[in-house]
């Protein structure tokens, strides 16, 4: 029994230093903060972390089968210019036309109301995991390495965000984006649940941030079954020795396709927040490239191998928190804006040369080279 | 015909199909800009000199992201290398700012090298990571506002102006070519970078000190970056903020287009020079045509599938 656990332990190493660098900065943050441990702050700090967390899941799944998948900034941004189109919540809905090589092309009208806006989020999130079946599509089939391939189809994918948005702009709805943004107590009030979110019952859980509750849900029901399926299996047996799992019959090619399409839905609902978030859809490509690259620190910070096989996607959330925290933290103890992005390379250079120092120990100068 | 395409090596087709897509865009942009300003700019001399005056630039770093991608690395840190040589350049000045330019870039690359072959750190994070420490450490330098700092008079000579009509650029650009030619094709080091890039236990084995190697090719990519950065600063006559960012994805781009293979060791450096050409033409053909940045994007993407899906297929995992 102790020596299963001791087994567990030294398995999961690298996500249980995530966890507890992150409790530990977290909690150092707070008593530092003057308005520490209170719902705002954590409200703040829910909707500053949500994106690259999904952002982190994406990216976790197409390592895990030994794939990086260079796209899912540009996936997320493509979602979100969507999304500043199709949850305006305007009530009479929104006109929706498309000018191309100066045709001008009316495409019907979008519905308003509420049922519009959950029509809205279910195509966003329709578009992001198409968006990720095409990649998947393109490294199965056509046989491309995913990070060129995704790096290719990354830059179709931002390419339309700029056609859609070519200058930031459009709406989401108030309410929706007061609802995803804020504590369950204001989610229950604007949606009308729960007597408004009065109800006595409802009281110890109302000053839960919303998107950490949006984080849970999708780690639990999207993430956790996934990997317990058949194919999430498949998954970790690619990535860890892929002629392996093709010769014991796995399916190998659906495996692959799968994470990438995991992928799309993960970076689909990062740029559904983004969305809500910022109400606009803004192209931004610096920004996609920065969240992308953030996505594959957090992979490796929340103890997930790029070479692919070991890790898993609550270890990236957990590091996506860990790099987000450390952002915080300037914030706190006025460091000058201006040297954040040294700080921030210096952080992560250091956490992966300390994470890395387990070389020096290696007797056999083989074994470096898997 | 089949007999001519079996005869051309694994290493050899992706460069012809390259070429001849480069024939393709010219074709393409002549009739375009024939039919719209009766006019064939793409095929006048100076059009093209001056397009591959400002491809020298992406030519240079294109052969250090060579170097690195052989061994089956990737240095994500080149933006900043090349903005950090282009900016410690034009703030010393005088005739140490050339050596203390590419001094930077050795520098980054022997850090990057140390990292990934010594600290086993997968290149593509700590790249990413000592690119942040650039960025900072400029930022920091600069207090985030461009540099007032103008490059010197020999880094402009370098960049701007011309020899017989063939602009400078283009000497330095064939002078690393060569460079590199040889070091990939008539040197040890070459032998045992497409060694490393095949399988680095093996490499190991046969007594290569493949991490010695290792180091010595990120050095090589940052220095070209820094080379590329100085050129850069001397063409645009200074430094500014975020002007190696256009050039990282192209890079590689232009590396895997010419037939290199992003798991190394395999490709030829003629692939890669044919691929800044292909780039560089497909930029200006579609500026010529005024494309918005969202259709430059669509097309760059597509393209460079349909390139890969031509030639760049791996194989099926069978065992």
């Amino acid at each position: 029994m102790l020596d299963d656990v001791a087994i567990r332990f030294r398995q999961n190493i690298g996500i249980v230093t995530a966890v507890l660098l992150f409790a530990v900065l977290y909690l150092l943050y707070n008593f530092a903060h003057p308005k520490g441990f209170s719902s705002a702050v954590l409200v703040q700090n829910g909707d500053e972390i949500f994106a690259l967390a999904m952002l982190a899941m994406a990216q976790t799944v197409p390592v895990l089968a030994s794939g990086l998948d260079l796209s899912v900034g540009a996936v997320m941004t493509m979602v979100g210019c969507f999304a500043s189109y199709l949850l305006t919540g305007v009530a009479d809905g929104t006109p929706l036309h498309l000018e191309i090589f100066g045709l001008h092309l009316g495409l019907g009208t979008f519905p308003g109301g509420v049922s519009g806006i959950l029509l809205g989020i279910a195509v966003c999130l329709a578009i992001g995991t198409l968006a990720g079946f095409i990649n998947g599509c393109i490294v199965v089939y056509g046989r491309i390495q995913p990070i060129i391939a995704t790096l290719a189809t990354g830059a179709v994918y931002i390419g339309i965000a700029l056609f859609l948005r070519p200058t930031p702009g459009g709406k989401i709805d108030e309410d929706l984006n007061w609802a995803m943004t804020n504590s369950l107590g204001d989610f229950a009030a604007t949606v009308h649940i729960f007597d408004d979110g009065a109800a006595s019952w409802f009281a110890p859980v109302a000053w839960i941030p919303v998107p950490f509750v949006l984080l849970i849900l999708i780690a639990l029901l999207v993430w956790v079954p996934f990997r317990r399926s058949v194919l999430g299996r498949a998954v970790y047996a690619v990535g860890s020795a892929e002629g392996a799992a093709y010769m014991s019959g796995l399916p190998i090619d659906r495996a692959k396709i799968a994470a990438f399409t995991l992928a799309g839905f993960f970076a689909g609902c990062g740029g559904l927040f983004l969305a809500i978030q910022t109400s606009s859809g803004n192209a931004d490509i610096p920004q996609a490239g920065a969240y992308t690259l953030n996505s594959i620190a957090s992979v490796v910070i929340g103890g997930t191998s790029l070479l692919g096989g070991t890790g898993s996607a609550i270890g990236s959330i957990f590091g996506a928190m860990v790099l987000r925290v450390i952002s915080f933290f300037f914030r706190i103890f006025d460091i000058a804006p201006l040297l954040q992005p040294l700080f921030e390379g210096l952080i992560l250079l250091a956490a992966v040369s300390i994470g890395a120092l387990g070389v020096l120990r290696v007797k056999n100068t083989l074994e470096l080279f898997r | 015909m089949s007999s001519a395409s079996l005869s051309l090596s694994r290493d050899d087709r992706p460069i012809l199909i390259a070429a001849l897509f480069i024939l393709v865009i010219l074709v393409a942009g002549t009739v375009y800009t024939f039919a719209r300003f009766g006019s064939a700019p793409l095929l006048s001399p100076t059009y093209l000199l001056q397009q591959l005056q400002i491809g020298a630039f992406l030519g240079i770093v294109a052969a250090g992201m060579m170097m690195v991608i052989l061994i089956a690395q990737i240095d994500l840190s080149v933006p900043w290398t090349l903005a950090a040589a282009a900016m410690m350049a034009t703030s010393i000045g005088g005739p140490l700012a050339i050596p203390v330019g590419l001094g930077i870039g050795l520098l980054v690359g022997l850090i990057n090298g140390i990292g990934v072959a010594y600290l086993r750190v997968p290149s593509m994070i700590f790249t990413l990571g000592v690119n942040a420490v650039m960025r900072g450490l400029m930022v920091a330098h600069t207090g985030g506002y461009a540099p007032q700092t103008a490059a010197t008079d020999l880094m402009r000579m370098l960049a701007g102006d011309r020899t017989l009509g063939i602009p400078n650029a283009l000497f330095v650009w064939a002078a690393v070519s060569v460079l590199v030619t040889i070091v990939l094709q008539r040197t040890a080091l070459g032998r045992y970078v497409y060694a490393i890039g095949n399988k680095e236990a093996a490499a190991y084995l046969a007594g290569v000190d493949t991490r010695r190697i290792t180091v010595i090719c990120f050095v090589l990519c940052g220095v070209a970056a820094a080379l590329a950065g100085v050129l850069l600063a001397g063409y645009s006559t200074k430094a500014y903020q975020g002007m190696g960012d256009a050039y990282l994805l192209p890079s590689i781009a232009a590396v895997v287009i010419g037939g290199t293979n992003i798991l190394g060791g395999r490709g030829r450096y003629l692939g890669t020079l044919i691929g800044v050409v292909l780039i560089v033409l497909l930029n200006s053909v579609l500026s010529i045509m005024d494309m918005p940045e969202a259709g430059r994007q669509v097309i760059y993407g597509l393209v460079i599938i349909f390139m890969l899906l031509v030639y760049g297929r791996g194989e099926r995992v069978t065992s």
